[in-house]
Order: C-alpha cells, then structure tokens, then sequence
C-alpha cells in the first residue's frame, strides 16, 4: 500500500458528557475506498465533520492529505473535497451557476472554470439542464452534480457523508460507477453509510458503535470471521447487542 | 480578490432570483417613505371640540366662533352639564370641552375679568400642550381685541406687554415632512440593511449550504466582505432612490452636498450590515435572528431622535442615544440636507460612525467561524 492520506491518532469528540466519537485511531491509504458504516447517531458525521475540518475535536491527533488538522487547517482544506448528507449545492442557482461559484472559490482560472464545466455537464448528461435551477431536479442528478462539484478542483481525499440517501437502488449504483471511476485516477475516497450493499463496494470498512471502532478490516475478511454471506448479517450482529431501541 | 468577486456575483443573482424579496427591498420602503412622512405629524389640526355655553350672550358666541374659525378645532356638540362634557371626551367624541359660565359676559364688560375653564384630553401630553397653546392664544387675542373695543381699558391698566414675532431658520413654514422624510430614509435603510444580511448567513446555515462554503480554502475575511459588498450597493442605492422622492415627491430641499450624504451613508451602510453580519453569526435559526435584529431596530428608531426630541429625554437616555448610529446619521442628514451643514460641522456625529463601522465589521470577522465548536 502506498503511503497514508488520512492518519488519525485517539481521535475524540464529546458533547457536553456525551461522547459522539471515543478515540478514534485509523490509517488510510492513498487511493483506497474507505466505508465507514454504523447505525443512526454512531457517530459517522461527527468524524466527518473533524476530519473535513467543520468541527474542532476535543482531543487526539490527525493529519489529513499531510496537514496537520489544528495547525494546517488551509492546507487540509485545498486537498480535500466534501459531499454533505443534506444536499448543500444551492437551490436556486442553475447547474452551470453552482459549479462556476465553486469552481471561482476554489480559485480556478476562467480557462479552467469553463473547460470543467463543459466537461463536467457532458459526462454527467446535464447539458439540457445547464441553465435549469437545482430546486427543480430530481435527487439522484442533484447528488452527481454535488459529487462532481466536490472533487472539481482535484483534492486528495472526498469525503462523502450518505451521499446516496433517499434514491433508488439503480441510481445509487449508477453514483458507485463515478466513485470508482474517480477512485481509478487515484482519488482517497473516505464514504459514510448505512445501506450495506454500498459497503460491499469499498475497499476497507470500518464499523463504528457507540462512538468507536467495533471492527476495521476488508469486507470479504469481515464476513468470514463471522461466518455469515453478507455485510447485512455481520452488521446486525456488531450493532444489535449494543444498541436497544 | 476573485474569490470576493464569485462571492458578490452568487449573492446578487439569489437575491434578483428570489421572487419575494424584490418587492421587499425595492418597492416596500418607499410605500413606507411615502406614507409614514405623510402620516408622522405632530401637526394638530381639527381637533374635535365640545362647548358648553352656559352664558349664551353675544359675547361668548364670539369666542366660540373664534375658536371654530381656525382650521385648529371643529365642533362636534354642546350641552350644558359637566357629566355629558366628560363623556364626550371618555368616549373621545371630543379632546376639548370649552366650558364658559354663566356670567361670562357680564362680569367680563363690567369688571374686565372673566373665566372659561378648558378640559382637555391629555392623554397623549404632547398633543394636549398644543392644545392648550393654542386656545390661549385664540383666549388671548380674544381677550385684547375686547378690552381694547370696551371703555373697561380706562379703568383697568393693561400690563405691558413683549411681543414675539418668531421665524423659523432652516425650514421657515416648519413644514414637517421636510424633517421627517430625510430621518425616515435613514430608518428604511437601516430596516433593509439589518434584515437583508441578519438573515443571510444563519440562512446559510438553515439549508447546510455554509458548510460547503466552509470546507473551501476561503478566508473570513473574503467570505465577510463577498457578503458585505451586495448589501452595501443595495443599501446606497436606495438611498439614492430614497433622496429623489424627497426632492421630487415632498420638495425637501437639499442644501448640503450630495457627496457628503452619500460619504457618510457609505460609512453608515457598513455599520448597519457588520451588526446584521455579527446577529447572523451568533444566531442558529432565521427566527432568533430576525427577534434580534428587531429587538434593536426598535430601541435604534425609538431612541433616535426621529420621533421624540433627544433633548427631552432623561439625562441617562441621553448618553445612551450616543451610542445609537441611527441618531447619529438622522442628525447628519437633517443638519446636512436642511441647514447645508458641512464635514467640519457634522464630525463628531461622522467620527463615532466610523468607530462603530469599524468596531461592527470587525466583530462579524471575528465572529464568523469555520470551525463549529
């Protein structure tokens, strides 16, 4: 494996007495798909939010893409991209409008901004709806586009919190073709969720409970520890003792 | 630079987008300009009036027609008891009942002395002031006009008298839209400045799309100014459109320089939008903000002068209203647009505008976090 992009060392983030991620220790490496699964309120988000640089954590070490996250917060923040579980492209901008305003942020050069945009509006079929307000399209396009405008700038890392929440089983394969697409051109993909077929297509897996790592190895390794056929049945067993509903 | 450019581009084309806020900013406020400096008057005029003429001579048909004459009061019934007077100014059919006695007449022909009594509504003290001023005046003039016509001037020594013939400087008719239209602007601008950006980044927040913002490599002080800058030229650009109504709608005369105004605007627009900006920082949800942003608006219009005198108010009030900007700027374009008052005269109030810019922008910057706690 080449060399690690995200190295996080007892991590922890609390809430007041409530520990939302309990020292959190990972290492991932440059090109892998990463899944990070639990049940609701495990604590996947909260990671997230550290590791992109939106929440300060309490305690522990990390550097993300070979920044420090306290002291080089500027420098994690070029090399990363970020796809939030609630949708958070705007609304009322057109497609072109919002992949320009992104594009600008990150400092692209006019050249550049309109060679991506093209690009970008063919191979995601959108040239129709160039000019059309995001409000108006269906989901599944709105996650494409904010998945593409998160790595439009060419980061290290994506971090992909639920990016599929919400669509059918077609459309969310369909969004697993560009992540591997992207993950081919080398691209660190750190991927949150709950729908245990998607964890099948990652690399590594990391299953979180109650805040921390309950078990952090490849899928196909996981399923035959347990001794079961699927990420589903490891899943429940991991996560059912420990959480009563 | 360009990142700020990309900021300003977005915010304008949300705001041009958004259907409902247009009216909102554009036509609202100048409905508003129109109405209220219509409306806000202090003037008293017919005022409704009750008599009861107990003496019923010619003499006090005289006075009360004095009374009526005048554009000031407008009889709406007489009787002759207290009882029914008093309920006519409970169930405020009239402000003023002018009670004459029965002898008013007499005693005033052959003793030169006479009394009417003057019950007025002083619920609201202010417009019962000019009440009052102005019976006595019509009393008075009543009063000097009969003592000089009667032979009673011989035995009764009038007291000498100092006449007052006074002339407004700066608004000589005292037309009163001429000094509220130039404070209301000021209030309008303010309401849009204070609202626009208080809601703008706690919005952000509502729909999660800040969080896309702030996982960019942008500065708070490039995210600060992309937002300042769209706000800014709405707010001067109304002004703009706000002065023209004044000149062409209501004739207020312009006496200072424009350049001055639209200085101190500029300066007063940074103020009113770093505190918007600083409310939105610190609120969670468009709600608490807006509750904010109001709470403050009242105490800045309340207390800026617009409406009551700052000299009226309590010694502490005072100093407090320094710390108004709204006073501040109200008093400026009052002094500038109606006195033609210059920089020079107008620095303190322009000083303490740029301490409060400064010290607004500077805490939204500050405020302004990436990084949730």
């Amino acid at each position: 494996m080449s060399e690690p992009v995200i190295h996080t060392d007892k991590l922890t983030k609390r809430f007041g007495d409530f520990v939302a991620v309990d020292a959190l220790s990972l290492t991932i490496s440059s090109g892998e798909i990463f899944g990070f699964l639990g049940a609701n309120g495990a604590g996947k988000t909260t990671a997230i939010r550290m590791l992109t640089g939106l929440l300060a954590p309490t305690s522990g070490k990390a550097t993300v893409a070979g920044f420090d996250l306290y002291t080089g917060a500027e420098g994690v923040k070029r090399n990363i991209g970020y796809m939030s579980q609630r949708f958070s492209l705007y609304d009322d901008l057109t497609v072109r409008e919002n992949i320009r305003f992104f594009a600008g942020i990150y400092g692209l050069t006019d050249q550049a901004i309109k060679e991506k945009s093209r690009q970008l509006l063919e191979t995601l079929k959108l040239v129709a709806v160039a000019d059309t307000r995001l409000a108006s399209l269906p989901l599944g396009w709105k996650q494409k586009l904010a998945f593409s405008v998160a790595i439009l700038h060419e980061p290290k890392i994506v971090f992909l919190d639920e990016p599929t929440g919400g669509v059918d089983p077609v459309t969310r394969r369909r969004f697993w073709d560009m992540i591997y697409e992207a993950s081919g051109r080398g691209l660190t993909i750190f991927v949150t969720t709950h729908y245990m077929d998607e964890a099948e297509y990652c690399n590594r897996l990391c299953i979180m409970v109650d805040g921390k790592v309950a078990v952090l190895d490849r899928p196909e390794a996981m399923k035959r520890h347990f001794g079961v056929e699927s990420m589903n049945e490891v899943f429940i067993q991991l996560a059912r003792p420990h959480r009563t509903e | 630079m360009r990142t700020i450019w990309f900021l300003v581009q977005k915010e304008f084309l949300q705001i041009f987008r958004n259907r409902g806020m247009l009216p909102i900013i554009i036509i609202m406020p100048f409905i508003q300009l129109v109405i209220l400096s219509n409306a806000a008057t202090f003037d008293v005029k017919q005022v409704p009036m009750h008599l009861q003429d107990r003496d019923r001579s010619a003499l006090s048909a005289k006075l009360v027609e004095r009374f009526t004459a005048a554009d000031y009061f407008r009889l709406t019934g007489s009787s002759f008891s207290d009882r029914e007077s008093i309920g006519e100014l409970l169930g405020r059919k009239a402000d003023l009942v002018l009670v004459i006695p029965h002898d008013f007449e007499r005693d005033l022909t052959t003793t030169g002395h006479a009394k009417v009594q003057l019950m007025i509504n002083a619920e609201d003290g202010f417009s019962a002031g000019v009440i009052q001023a102005y019976s006595s005046e019509i009393i008075g003039t009543f009063n000097r006009e009969e003592l000089k016509k009667s032979g009673v001037n011989a035995t009764v020594q009038a007291p000498p008298e100092i006449g007052i013939i006074s002339s407004g400087w700066y608004n000589p008719e005292l037309e009163y839209t001429h000094y509220m239209v130039p404070g209301i602007l000021v209030i309008l601008i303010t309401l849009i400045g204070l609202f626009l950006s208080g809601m703008n980044v706690v919005r952000e927040r509502e729909i999660g799309t800040i969080d896309q913002i702030n996982v960019t490599p942008i500065k708070r002080y490039q995210f600060i100014t992309g937002k300042l800058v769209p706000f800014w030229i709405i707010g001067v650009a109304e002004m703009s459109i706000g002065l023209l109504i004044a000149r062409l709608i209501f004739n207020v005369p312009m006496l200072g320089s424009y350049w001055l105004i639209y200085l101190v605007s500029a300066i007063f627009m940074l103020v009113v939008l770093g505190m918007g900006l600083f409310i939105s920082t610190i609120t969670e949800t468009q709600q608490q903000a807006m509750f904010v942003a109001w709470f403050f608006m009242v105490i800045f219009t309340l207390m800026s002068g617009l409406f009551t005198a700052i000299e009226s108010m309590p010694r502490w009030a005072q100093t407090m209203t320094l710390l108004n900007p709204v006073r501040h700027f109200v008093d400026i374009m009052r002094r500038v647009m109606l006195k033609g008052s210059g920089v020079m005269e107008i620095r303190e109030q322009l000083l303490w505008l740029v301490g409060y810019a400064v010290v607004m922008v500077t805490l939204a910057v500050n405020r302004y976090r990436k990084v949730a706690v």
